[in-house]
């Protein structure tokens, strides 16, 4: 039965709200934060806000993460509705992340990458033991990074680039023509979705939902036995053609995380076998998410090397209408606001039922009554 | 002595000066225009305004193009008093940053006007930019590490 609305409660829900905003403040005798600092100091929290509300913008993440008072999910709903409230200008040129002013880049298949293994500012080879020093009140700033005599040269060559010479590696193709990319902001699902398609639908899809499958895929629902080539984290410029101008402009900067997960191919009749690779790209540093986006992308690209696809990560239409965490939510969600007149439909029927069910099983019992 | 009349005019130029814009920090640009000893009088061709620049990137890094998302963006186009018109785009949704973008993309293709904002602006900014840049990189540097296997890299037997 659709959904049919009802009246009534606004004063209970302006209520509500107030006292959401008082909770939403805590105790009133320590200092309100500030989006400043939620910008500065829960900055992945803003990373994954901007990556799944798929709007680049860190003042508005922390301002949504405040606003939510931190339920992430709520809070990139919050920028995707922002987003619909602002023209569109146009479509960037392809961000190049060969290019990209790397502050980190590992590779966990190839040991001797050129440009060398970068760590950068990660929690890997932390202990996870919770630090006290951090809840001391007056902490001091901590020491600062260490600074290399030479910096780090830019750019960094790719693990596609270092065996590119030697085909095995799948190579990129890039066509002479490019067309426009499909813009599910724009367009219906459609299937059998192109691979542009997958990606975009990946780049915004909630980081649990693609860690669980990537995960699955793991553990043998669909396995690629994936390889982690390369990881980088930094800052990507943005270039866009005007139309006033007519030849392109940088518009900015851009923090970015990819990962390219490799995979071996046995090869084909027309194939010879080579490493096949999985692609992650994400706004902000997302490296969780971008690993997984990875696998995923790999495990739903079975038709180029002919996998069996009997697992729900290889599964197209599974995978991509269940990604979105602001639909998923909603739908979900929506289960809490008030179905009066399905229940009252429900009540009826299930009534009738029973009635029937007993003169069936008991009539004289019914009939006494 | 360099040929100014191609090296910094040409649309590469004003290219590389409209990036320095963009990429300035908002405060570091609001801060260099207000300090500077004179201003040109403008008018808004286009009043600040917020949009939105689909970001594409390349499937495999390399290849073909597909959508990330949206990141904000904000633009303006001034006229100068002069007539030099100037335009801007410029990430994030600083207005006050767009507008004196904008200007200073005017200014910058005036002979006259030219020399009050690119050394104390383009120059400035461009530097700051490359000091944020390689103090960065001077971070990454200093993680770099060298995995060694322990079976296979003993070195020479």
């Amino acid at each position: 039965m659709a959904y049919v609305s009802v009246k009534g409660g606004e004063k209970a829900i302006t209520n509500a709200h107030a006292w959401l905003a008082e909770v939403r403040r805590g105790d009133p005798r320590l200092p309100e934060i500030d989006v400043a600092q939620i910008r500065e100091q829960m900055s992945l929290a803003v990373d994954r806000v901007m990556a799944e509300g798929s709007c680049y913008d860190p003042d508005l993440a922390a301002l949504a993460i405040k606003q939510a008072r931190g339920d992430l999910p709520e809070a990139i709903f919050l920028v995707r509705a922002y987003r619909t409230t602002l023209p569109r200008f146009g479509a960037s040129e392809p961000v190049e992340t060969e290019e990209m002013s790397v502050l980190r880049r590992i590779s966990a298949a190839f040991k001797d990458i050129p440009g060398g293994q970068i760590l950068g500012p990660t929690f890997d080879y932390t202990h996870r033991l919770l630090d006290f020093a951090l809840a001391a009140e007056g902490a001091s700033l901590p020491a600062a990074a260490a600074l290399s005599e030479t910096p780090q040269p830019y750019p960094m060559p790719t693990i596609g680039s270092v065996f590119a010479h030697e085909d095995l590696l799948e190579r990129d193709e890039r066509p002479e023509e490019e067309d426009a990319p499909f813009d599910l902001t724009r367009e219906p699902m459609a299937f059998p979705a192109g691979r542009d398609q997958r990606l975009q639908a990946l780049a915004r899809g909630d980081e649990g939902f693609l860690l669980s499958l990537a995960y699955s895929s793991q553990r043998g629902w669909g396995s690629t036995h994936p390889l982690c080539g390369e990881i980088r984290f930094g800052d990507v410029t943005v270039e866009f053609v005007p139309e006033e101008l007519g030849f392109p402009i940088e518009i900015g900067e851009l923090s970015v995380t990819e990962c390219q997960m490799l995979s071996g191919f046995s090869g084909s009749a027309e194939r010879a076998p080579q490493y096949t690779r999985g692609y992650g790209l994400t706004f902000g540093h997302c490296e969780r998410k971008a690993m997984s986006m990875a696998i995923v992308d790999r495990a739903l690209r079975h038709r180029e090397v002919g996998e069996q696809a009997d697992a729900p990560v290889q599964d197209e239409e599974f995978v991509l209408y269940h990604s979105d965490n602001v639909e998923a939510s909603g739908f979900v969600q929506h289960l809490k606001l008030p179905h009066y007149v399905d229940f009252q439909a429900d009540l009826q029927l299930i009534r009738r039922l029973r009635r029937e069910h007993f003169e069936r099983n008991n009539p004289i019992k019914v009939a006494a009554e | 002595m360099l040929d100014h009349t191609t090296s910094n005019q040409g649309p590469d130029a004003r290219r590389d000066w409209m990036s320095t814009l963009a990429k300035a920090k908002s405060q570091d640009l609001i801060d260099a225009w207000n300090t500077l000893p004179e201003r040109p009088r403008f008018t808004a061709l286009r009043a600040p305004e917020h949009g939105l620049v689909l970001v594409r990137g390349r499937m495999g890094g390399a290849g073909a193009p597909f959508n990330v998302g949206e990141m904000t963006v904000t633009r303006a186009a001034v006229r100068l008093e002069t007539g030099e018109t100037g335009v801007s785009y410029v990430a994030g949704r600083s207005r006050e940053h767009a507008e004196i973008a904008a200007a200073v993309d005017a200014m910058m293709q005036s002979v006259a006007l030219r020399p009050l904002v690119e050394a104390d602006i383009i120059e400035t900014l461009k530097a700051a930019h490359e000091t944020r840049r390689t103090l960065a990189a001077r971070k990454a540097a200093a993680t770099r590490v060298d995995f060694f296997t322990m079976v296979r890299d003993r070195g020479p037997a």
